[in-house]
């Protein structure tokens, strides 16, 4: 038989535990961009192996959840370094200057690649701009009038396309690879087939103009991707049609059952994205809080180690894994060294 | 006995006829019940089919995880390149960082490529993607361990890229390379070369089981062995708290509270907790727990109290369902002899009630133990099972993630080795829940009490 005569005590034991463990932080935090994620976690790993400071925990999440949190305050119980693929927005710095997170040294690790890719059975593309924005915009221009997307096929964008039904699937908005989506391709594409002029001359702004552009169309047609590049990669091997939007670094590592198309004519490599030719390429950041920086064990080293030559110049691990090496990397050390605070972003 | 005629109902006109002769009336309700029967089989042998078809792919995709392709390596540590002035202090042969010592592991591979004698073309700099991006660090690991060996050649047992491993174990092919910038078909001749030689096997995986999770270079590496700790730890504190706080709410409802509409309100809602989706707790783990206590991210500790939240009304729903099972007579058995309510409830009804309270929490926990989504909002996805806790009560506090989380995250990698894992991480999960709801089978067979 059991006799329980005491149940108060313990109950009383762990809950006075529970405050007195909350104690310094001694690792750096990280969270943001699934593009940077692989990048950080390779840095963190070789910065937990050769300092005296515990493994950086990194989390993802995507850029605008990553600075959104990093926005949320300063303080011990906040993240430290958020990751983005796409510059901190004006909007987003004020956010952040509201809740107390005035000094924000902005470090740009690289450049990643965007990269076209269908299933490996199926037959190979080569894309233009105007291709993609004929494929997904919800209004077009076709014989000088602006009218719903008709395509359903990409043939009929471009005899020279196979002749495949279209299906896209392209990152969601709260992907940092979205906007470069929009504004390299989309936006590229709506000039270049004339619809820019065409929905400016029938009264809209500029600005307008170019919303009508990015306002893509609802029709099933293209499917927005709120998960990671392996939800795109399992969409692709449901429907043999479909054509995905992905990272450089990713398709690298699935070129078993991905194949890439051209943009433009030119294949994406590292070589051609860092020469520039590949026109579909972005810049990394990562966002450091200077407020942390001497609060927080190994903020700075860690920053200073991501940047490195040994990790993010040429031939380095980063750049094995698929980052473009930053050519002015020597300046970004610079920034993080003298701990260089960055300006408000323009509007 | 009535006195009523037994024939004024039934019609007379009933033909006579034997009774094994059925009549179309009793064919047909024999009929439906051999349909229903039916029924319940197929849907059973259904049920079925999907388990063996779970289990079956998860031990097909998981299985290959717990084995490891590792090469036998002979590094000639060069007293040049390691400790120039010959100090064999550690923090002088520190500064050499794991990335310093690729010069030492290209030629060591240049030499066992020419020791496997195979002519090849691949760049000598390219050899060494045959290796784990990880063998610099166990070889640096291993000189600061014991700076002596510096000096010598010592044969290191390393782990092979996850292309080379995924090779050996079927995954991938020569044709499956062409494109890839990882390794190239050429490599695997020497692979086979050297497997011929004896100097690359495959063989169980120890450190998937008890190892750190790995950077996205490095899927060979990674392991289970920290996040299983980290799941340990949420349960612990999920068992310190829950237990304790289910029963006691439990024993008051159940034993002394007045039934009235505010009774009524608690119970209503207890039920209705059981049924929130997790992830709602994990909102409110993050707003409670680390906005305003200020407790630490990706904690085990706080991890724990959010997942105690989820476990709490499945805990007092069958602490209640037991405590109302032991008959009222043992009450009243009690209290005639002259105890107090409270000790008839914790001498005698409590104890008939542990064996249901056991095994409602084994469920709960194990229910517990499966949990991702909460877990997500309070940092413990993502590459954070890195290190090993510093002590016993730093487990706690450290940052971990848990065995879901950590499969989670596997999964949603790009290497295709890091899915592998993902599917060996379900392996080791799954034992661990069989094990729990053996646990509380086991338990209610031995100590439960029928009256």
């Amino acid at each position: 038989m059991f006799h329980v005569k005491r149940p108060a005590t313990a109950l009383a034991l762990v809950l006075a535990a529970a405050p007195a463990l909350a104690q310094t932080r001694e690792n750096v935090q990280v969270a943001g961009s699934s593009t940077v994620l692989p990048y950080a976690t390779i840095v963190a790993e070789a910065f937990g192996e050769n300092f005296d400071f515990p493994t950086p925990v990194v989390e993802g999440g995507g850029s605008g959840a990553g600075l959104a949190r990093f926005c949320e305050g300063v303080g011990e119980n906040q993240i430290d370094i958020a990751n983005s693929s796409r510059p901190l927005r004006a909007g987003e710095f004020e956010t952040c200057a509201a809740n107390g997170v005035t000094d924000i040294i902005e470090v740009r690790i690289g450049y990643d690649g965007i990269v076209f890719a269908s299933a490996k059975a199926g037959p190979a593309f080569a894309f233009t701009p105007e291709h993609w924005f004929n494929a997904l915009a919800a209004q077009v221009v076709q014989d000088g009038q602006i009218v719903a997307n008709p395509y359903t096929n990409w043939s009929q964008i471009d005899p020279a396309l196979p002749d495949q039904e279209i299906a896209a699937f392209i990152p969601g908005t709260k992907h940092g690879t979205r906007e470069v989506f929009e504004d390299n391709v989309i936006l590229e594409g709506c000039e270049a087939t004339g619809a820019l002029e065409a929905f400016t001359a029938s009264g809209l702004d500029e600005d307008a103009a170019e919303e009508a552009c990015l306002t893509l169309r609802t029709d099933g047609v293209s499917t927005d991707i709120d998960g990671d590049y392996n939800e795109t990669l399992a969409r692709l091997d449901a429907n043999p049609n479909g054509i995905g939007v992905f990272g450089l670094a990713f398709y690298e590592n699935n070129t078993d059952r991905l194949q890439v198309a051209t943009m433009s004519g030119v294949t994406p490599s590292t070589e051609s994205i860092a020469s520039g030719e590949y026109p579909v390429s972005r810049p990394l950041f990562f966002y450091v809080k200077k407020a942390h920086i001497g609060v927080i064990p190994g903020l700075k080293d860690f920053a200073e180690f991501f940047v490195s030559d040994d990790m993010a110049g040429p031939g380095g691990p980063l750049s094995d894994y698929g980052l473009v090496s930053d050519p002015e990397l020597a300046s970004v050390q610079e920034i993080v060294a003298s701990e260089t605070v960055m300006a408000a972003p323009a509007e | 006995m009535t006195d009523l005629p037994l024939h004024g109902a039934m019609p007379e006109a009933r033909p006579a006829r034997s009774i094994l002769d059925l009549d179309p009336r009793t064919r047909a309700r024999n009929r439906a019940e051999a349909r229903f029967r039916a029924y319940g089989l197929g849907a059973l042998l259904v049920g079925l089919f999907f388990l063996v078809l779970l289990l079956g792919s998860i031990l097909l995709n998981g299985l290959s995880a717990f084995t490891q392709t590792r090469i036998q390596l002979p590094v000639e540590l060069l007293e040049s390149e390691l400790d120039p002035q010959g100090t064999r202090d550690p923090a002088v042969i520190g500064e050499t960082s794991s990335l310093g010592y690729g010069d030492l592991i290209e030629a060591a591979m240049v030499q066992a490529v020419a020791a496997a004698g195979v002519p090849t073309a691949i760049e000598p700099g390219d050899l060494e993607d045959i290796l784990s991006p990880g063998a610099g660090a166990q070889i640096r690991e291993a000189v600061l361990r014991d700076p002596s060996l510096i000096g010598q050649t010592v044969t290191f047992d390393l782990l092979a890229s996850s292309r080379v491993d995924g090779y050996v174990k079927g995954r991938v092919t020569r044709e499956s390379l062409a494109n890839d910038r990882n390794l190239r078909p050429e490599h695997l001749d020497i692979v086979d070369a050297m497997r011929e030689a004896g100097t690359i096997e495959r063989g169980f995986n120890a450190d998937f089981i008890t190892g750190a999770d790995a950077s996205e270079r490095r899927p060979e590496e990674a392991g289970m062995g920290v996040a299983m700790i980290g799941s340990l730890y949420t349960m612990l504190v999920v068992l310190a708290l829950s237990l304790p706080i289910g029963v006691a709410a439990s024993i008051y409802l159940e034993e002394f509270a007045p039934k009235n509409r505010f009774t009524d309100l608690i119970e209503v809602n207890i039920a209705n907790l059981a049924a929130v989706p997790s992830i709602v707790y994990g909102i409110l783990g993050l707003a409670v727990f680390i906005q305003f206590m200020g407790l630490p991210q990706s904690a085990p500790l706080v991890g724990g109290l959010v997942l105690t939240l989820l476990t709490l009304p499945t805990i007092i729903i069958a602490t209640r369902a037991s405590l109302k099972a032991v008959p009222p007579s043992i009450r009243d058995a009690a209290l005639g002899v002259g105890a107090s309510k409270m000790q008839s409830v914790f001498h005698h009804v409590l104890p008939l009630a542990i064996p249901g309270i056991m095994t409602g929490t084994i469920i709960g926990m194990a229910h517990a133990l499966g949990e991702t989504a909460p877990l997500l909002l309070i940092g413990m996805v993502g590459f954070v099972a890195s290190n090993y806790p510093n002590g016993a009560l730093d487990g706690f506090t450290s940052p971990n993630s848990a065995m879901p989380a950590q499969i989670y995250e596997w999964a949603k990698r790009a290497d295709p080795a890091f899915y592998e894992r993902a599917w060996g991480g379900i392996v080791i999960l799954l034992v661990f829940l069989l094990l729990m709801n053996l646990a509380a089978v086991l338990v209610r067979r031995r100590f439960e009490r029928r009256w």
